[in-house]
């Protein structure tokens, strides 16, 4: 094998399937010996959200999007058949059933295999998302960041 | 087939065969040969392209009673 090679995903989507399909190659491409870059924008950051409330200022607005938006990948809905949330009750039972990861497990994993999970700050400042409501140990950035990454990547995905 | 390590990936699914596998594999010298145990039916696919990508040998791959079994050469 020659020098690394790159895999760089913007998650925008807040959907716990799709985000599911953007971990699963994120931890296969990590497997892969690739450098890996997770990007998270718009609805893409609450499957950074802890899923504690943290007590923070916030404005009107802000607080109305932190209630209505899921407070971590648990919580998440999904794409298809959501069901006002029965979808995903089905979607883990059979994700049990198969012997799949979760979505959080699938986190968990990416983090362990190092890969870079990015929060994006200029979304974070829209949807009234602070540093202290994501997980500890991501990193921050913007366009650039991101760039600077997928300029260089062998497999770039939005999702 | 003679094997140094065995990796018992049986019942795990996508993308769990590849991430032990690699895990498995960085601790193993050049030539060692690592057995791999998968019951997951996309992992033959996914064994061949990982070896391939690597730069390691899949030798052999069998099937029986829905257990797969892998023989890489580390390379």
């Amino acid at each position: 094998m020659s020098e690394t090679k790159r895999t760089t995903i913007v998650l925008f989507s807040g959907d716990y399937d799709k985000a599911m399909a953007a971990y699963i190659i994120a931890n296969g491409a990590a497997a892969y010996d690739h450098q890996v870059t997770i990007f998270h924008t718009f609805w893409g950051l609450n499957a950074l959200r802890k899923d504690e409330l943290v007590p923070v200022k916030k404005g009107l607005l802000e607080k109305v999007f932190g209630k209505m938006m899921p407070r971590g990948a648990d919580k998440m809905g999904i794409s298809n058949m959501n069901f006002a949330g029965m979808g995903p009750k089905m979607i883990k039972h059979v994700i049990k059933k198969h012997n799949a990861m979760t979505l959080p497990q699938l986190i968990e994993l990416a983090e362990e295999q190092d890969i870079k999970l990015v929060a994006c700050t200029m979304t974070m400042d829209l949807l009234g998302l602070q540093q202290k409501e994501l997980m500890d140990g991501i990193q921050y950035g913007g366009v650039a960041a991101y760039l600077g990454d997928a300029q260089e990547g062998n497999v770039n995905l939005f999702i | 087939m003679k094997s140094n390590k065995v990796l018992d990936a049986k019942g795990l699914a996508c993308p769990m065969p590849v991430v032990r596998a690699r895990k498995v594999m960085k601790e193993m010298e050049t030539g060692e040969v690592l057995e791999i145990l998968a019951t997951d039916k996309g992992s033959v696919a996914d064994l061949a392209a990982w070896s391939k990508s690597g730069g390691h040998d899949l030798v052999k791959h069998t099937e029986e009673a829905g257990v797969f079994t892998f023989w890489i050469q580390k390379g």
